[in-house]
């Protein structure tokens, strides 16, 4: 029983510490995005590196998630003669909810992943401490870059896989399924409001880059600079920011979409 | 065990542009230095030897301001380098530059890309400016033609002298070299000793080699310090080190297997480790 009360106690602290420890990084990372504004440079080709890296995967699962949808929706709205809604229910699901969650899941099993092997890498190769030598701190000039860079890539990625589904969505319903062509779209315009839906889904997204990226690039740096500690590192990545996305998202939803 | 100098010329040298203080440093239960006193002097090249997993790596760092010590200070250029703050550290960082033991290139960028880093980070020159201090930089370890190259095409002898192209490509006041001559063929261990040596009398550099080649360091070093068991063992210029007569050092010096340092890491009585029954 003691036993058991020791080990609960040093597991919280350990997780508490490590808590601890990611908001400090944290700090001392958005200390270095002031010095990026001159360079935004580096930005750039963390948005493009992550971003690419993601892109097919978000295309092809945006496809697919979309006809899913338009699918679905259509059994339901068939029962009320209310097949023309298709394309809002479609666009709806996906700019509000599955776009930014979806987009974020996908990203943080590609981005991040490779964004923690590729720290936890340059740990273990002593890239980051010759860059302290150097006197170039290496949480400045390596990881508020790609801190920054998720935070943009997240939103664009998240608003393809919307386009994407909707067009997986425009396919089964009017092609396969055969609703009107013009309902589809019409209602969709009419229904799918700018700050409501497409803001809040934007909102969502930049707050799950910016929290996967950090998970990422945190596991990265602080990884046992092993192979071994890299890889367990990568697999919490994953995890861990797919768990903190799906928690988000209800929190978010709640604030956002709770009381009207 | 003695720690006087062997010879007795001390005070001629230069002021000590490091200076170690009743140095003590620990991991978790291993003392890996327990009251080393070292100076070193500005503008001479001073080789730190002693066996693998003494702590060699780790005293450069511990110089450099990646580790602190648990008690006693080092000082660089006259401050306590322990007791700087992220930006006084890193202005005496610029000053100073490190060969890694295994390079630590930059994985993503060229060996050009390499040695030019420093140049960008810390200057506003011109790139055509730039290009011609890598070059030179790069001519100097024999590298030129290996501009293009990415780390991962480098042997570990190149990668080393890359990583030493990059370590004086700010032309720093004092570079700390961790293992420089290891995993070099002849040729170019031959250039390496005497650019080492040119670099420390043309330019002034403050040299700390850190090494366990016994032959390169003495031929090349003014001045020797060798440390064993987290101590500082014998410490004098190497004409005066081979004439020591502790037991020690010439153990150490001729590589012999018996004598008062153990080839062996701390284990239990061989015979009985084998014997006993249960894993
Ligand atoms: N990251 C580390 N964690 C734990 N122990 C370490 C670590 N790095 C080095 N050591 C220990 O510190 C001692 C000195 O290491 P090091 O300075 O690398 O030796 P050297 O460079 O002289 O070969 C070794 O005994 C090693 O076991
Ligand atoms: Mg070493």
């Amino acid at each position: 029983m003691m036993g058991l009360l020791q080990r609960l106690g040093a597991t919280t602290l350990g997780i508490t510490e490590r808590i601890g420890r990611g908001h400090l990084f944290l700090l001392y990372v958005l200390g270095g995005f002031p010095s990026l504004l001159p360079r935004f440079g580096l930005v750039i080709k963390q948005i493009y590196a992550s971003g690419v890296l993601s892109l097919l995967i978000i295309a092809v699962s945006g496809l697919f998630v979309g006809m899913v949808l338009a699918l679905q929706g259509y059994n339901t709205l068939v029962d009320f003669g209310a097949t023309e809604s298709l394309g809002v229910v479609v666009a709806l699901s996906l700019v509000r909810e599955l776009g930014p969650v979806m987009g974020a899941l996908l990203f943080a099993g590609r981005a991040g992943s490779a964004l923690t092997a590729e720290i936890g890498l340059m740990k273990a190769t002593e890239q980051l401490s010759a860059m302290e030598m150097m006197a170039v701190n290496p949480l400045h000039r390596v990881v508020a870059p790609r801190l920054l860079g998720g935070i943009i890539a997240m939103p664009l990625l998240a608003a393809i896989f919307s386009a994407v589904g909707i067009i997986g969505g425009y396919l089964v319903a009017v092609g396969l399924l055969g609703v009107d062509e013009g309902a589809f779209w019409s209602q969709m315009q009419a229904k799918v409001d700018l700050f409501d839906d497409v803001a809040s889904g934007v909102i969502k997204s930049v707050v799950f880059g910016f929290v996967v990226t950090w998970i990422a690039l945190f596991e990265g740096y602080d990884a046992v600079p092993t192979s071994e500690g890299v890889s367990r590192a990568t697999t919490r990545t994953v995890v861990h920011a797919s768990l903190a996305v799906l928690g988000l998202n209800f929190i978010l939803t709640a604030l956002m979409f709770g009381d009207d | 065990m003695s720690a006087e100098p062997v010879n007795s010329q001390q005070h001629s040298m230069p002021e000590a542009w490091v200076r170690i203080r009743g140095l003590r440093y620990t991991r978790g239960e291993q003392v890996i230095f327990d009251g080393v006193d070292m100076d070193i002097p500005r503008g001479r090249l001073t080789a730190i030897m002693g066996p693998s997993g003494t702590g060699k790596t780790t005293l450069l760092r511990l110089i450099g301001g990646q580790l602190h010590a648990d008690a006693g200070t080092v000082e660089v250029a006259g401050q306590n380098v322990a007791a700087l703050r992220s930006k006084a550290l890193y202005r005496l960082r610029k000053r100073m530059g490190m060969l890694f033991q295994n390079g630590a290139l930059l994985t993503d960028l060229s060996v050009f890309d390499n040695v030019a880093f420093p140049l960008r980070e810390h200057t506003r020159l011109p790139e055509l400016m730039i290009r011609d201090l890598v070059l030179m930089k790069l001519h100097a370890v024999g590298l030129r033609g290996a501009r293009e190259l990415m780390p991962a095409q480098l042997s570990g002898g190149m990668a080393r002298r890359v990583a030493l192209a990059r370590a004086i490509a700010l032309d720093p006041e004092m570079v700390l070299f961790d293992e420089p001559f290891t995993g070099q063929d002849p040729i170019s261990l031959g250039v390496l000793v005497s650019l080492l040596r040119s670099l420390t009398d043309a330019l002034g550099l403050t040299s700390v080699v850190v090494s366990h080649d016994v032959q390169e360091s003495l031929s090349i070093a003014d001045y020797v310090y060798v440390i064993s068991a987290g101590r500082v063992v014998e410490h004098g210029a190497p004409e005066a080190l081979q004439q020591s007569t502790s037991p020690w050092v010439q153990q150490f010096l001729q590589g012999q297997s018996d004598g008062p340092v153990p080839f062996h890491y701390p284990a239990p009585d061989y015979r009985t480790d084998l014997l006993a029954d249960s894993p």
